[in-house]
């Protein structure tokens, strides 16, 4: 990390940039000098994945397994599309991450039709849960499956080349008229986590609902996101992977990077477009052509992002 | 679909705002979710009346009261029904997108 010299906030916070494209599959992730760069999705990102040394991971988000209205019939069909792209990668990514919404109603036979496409990658997934993963009577099919180890509803840490990983739980004990919410007791946890870390660890940053404020008109943001990154403030470099918003969205804050990724189900609105978030009908052939690709380039000591927007068809 | 329910969200605000407090009679009563909003947002009925809420978005909600009733997942096209039986406020949401909020008046 030498010659990372952020400087202090004022000096290095740069004009926000946001970036949004629709659609699309997965979104990947390559690590090179502790610094993750999102290469785009799938296509684009193979060239650059061969020519990339370091660890690479994916990253997908709201497949939303049982989804089948008109904005998409086949929700599942579309996640098995992603699938086969992430399996026809020239260079097989370390891991990947799934940032939640696996289903759309918690039903048994959505988690295992999500497991029985996913799990074709044969791939590492650590997933964080969306609010469409607890909706079951009892809340505890989203733990059975992927509980295991977590703490609370479902957070924990993991170190992956030489990156700390924290996946983050923003979708329980949400209260009336607010945003996503982490809560006390996992923001202690995440303090204590941290407590220690050398500043020079890259540190990511996962969870369903951006932990930055997109829109609260529509609940997209989180409540108490802030204090988290308040924890991260000192680390040199930290990346925030969200979902829930079906689009992609970043914006860079000091040293700190904000990204969304595209849903593999369904686009929806940007913010304040339609009169409400849900599901977006777009034509079938339009849809399609916004399954698209983003890159995004993180490289040090660069002022810009570079963000490449390349449709899958079209 | 979506035509539809942002057709029927537009009536809906006309109608809200041109009675912008809802009688208070008997009869059951009727709340829509379209488009993450309870329309009407606010209801005022007397004690004794059900009050059912149907959800007409292609995405599930939920009525949630702290303390006082909360409906199981509602997907599309699915109902939940409470009756008032105890005078006043009733503050509820939606605990998937709890930026949708309503209130029931029972007097």
């Amino acid at each position: 990390m030498s010659g990372h010299d952020h400087g202090d906030d004022g000096v290095s916070r740069r004009k926000v940039l946001e970036c949004m494209t629709w659609a699309g599959t997965g979104v990947l992730w390559t690590v090179t000098g502790g610094v993750p760069r999102s290469l785009g999705i799938i296509d684009s990102a193979q060239a650059a994945t061969a020519a990339t040394p370091g660890m690479t991971f994916l990253q997908i988000s709201d497949s939303h397994v049982g989804f089948d209205k008109p904005a998409n019939p086949n929700a599942l069909g579309t996640l098995e599309e992603a699938v086969n792209k992430i399996n026809a990668m020239p260079a097989k990514p370390s891991f990947m991450i799934h940032t939640g919404d696996i289903t759309h109603l918690s039903k048994a036979a959505e988690f295992d039709n999500a497991e029985r496409i996913i799990s074709q990658t044969k791939l590492d997934v650590h997933y964080v849960p969306g609010e469409h993963d607890f909706i079951d009577e009892e809340v505890k099919l989203y733990r059975e499956r992927y509980g295991r180890g977590t703490k609370g509803a479902g957070w924990y840490s993991f170190d992956a080349g030489g990156v700390h990983f924290i996946g983050l739980v923003n979708v329980v004990d949400l209260k009336a008229g607010g945003l996503g919410n982490l809560g006390a007791e996992q923001l202690a946890w995440l303090e204590d986590d941290l407590r220690g870390k050398s500043k020079s660890t890259p540190v990511v940053l996962f969870a369903h609902i951006p932990l930055w404020t997109v829109y609260p008109e529509w609940g997209w943001g989180t409540e108490d996101g802030g204090r988290a990154l308040e924890y991260v403030k000192g680390f040199g470099s930290v990346t925030v992977l969200n979902g829930h918003i079906h689009q992609v969205m970043q914006k860079v804050e000091g040293n700190v990077t904000f990204h969304t990724a595209r849903s593999t189900a369904f686009p929806q609105p940007a913010p304040g477009a339609a009169p409400s978030p849900g599901p977006m009908k777009v034509e079938d052939a339009r849809l399609r052509s916004m399954l698209g690709v983003a890159s995004v380039n993180f490289k040090q000591n660069e002022q810009r992002l570079a963000i490449i927007d390349t449709p899958l068809q079209g | 679909m979506n035509k539809l329910n942002r057709r029927d969200f537009g009536v809906a605000v006309v109608a809200a705002l041109l009675l912008p407090a809802t009688s208070a009679r008997a009869d059951d009563m009727e709340i829509h979710i379209d488009n993450f909003v309870f329309q009407p947002p606010e209801l005022k009925i007397k004690v004794g009346t059900t009050v059912t809420w149907t959800n007409r978005d292609d995405i599930p909600h939920t009525v949630v009261s702290a303390g006082k009733f909360r409906s199981k997942t509602l997907d599309t096209d699915d109902k939940f029904s409470f009756t008032f039986t105890n005078a006043g406020d009733y503050k509820y949401f939606c605990s998937l997108h709890p930026h949708m909020t309503g209130m029931i008046k029972v007097e």
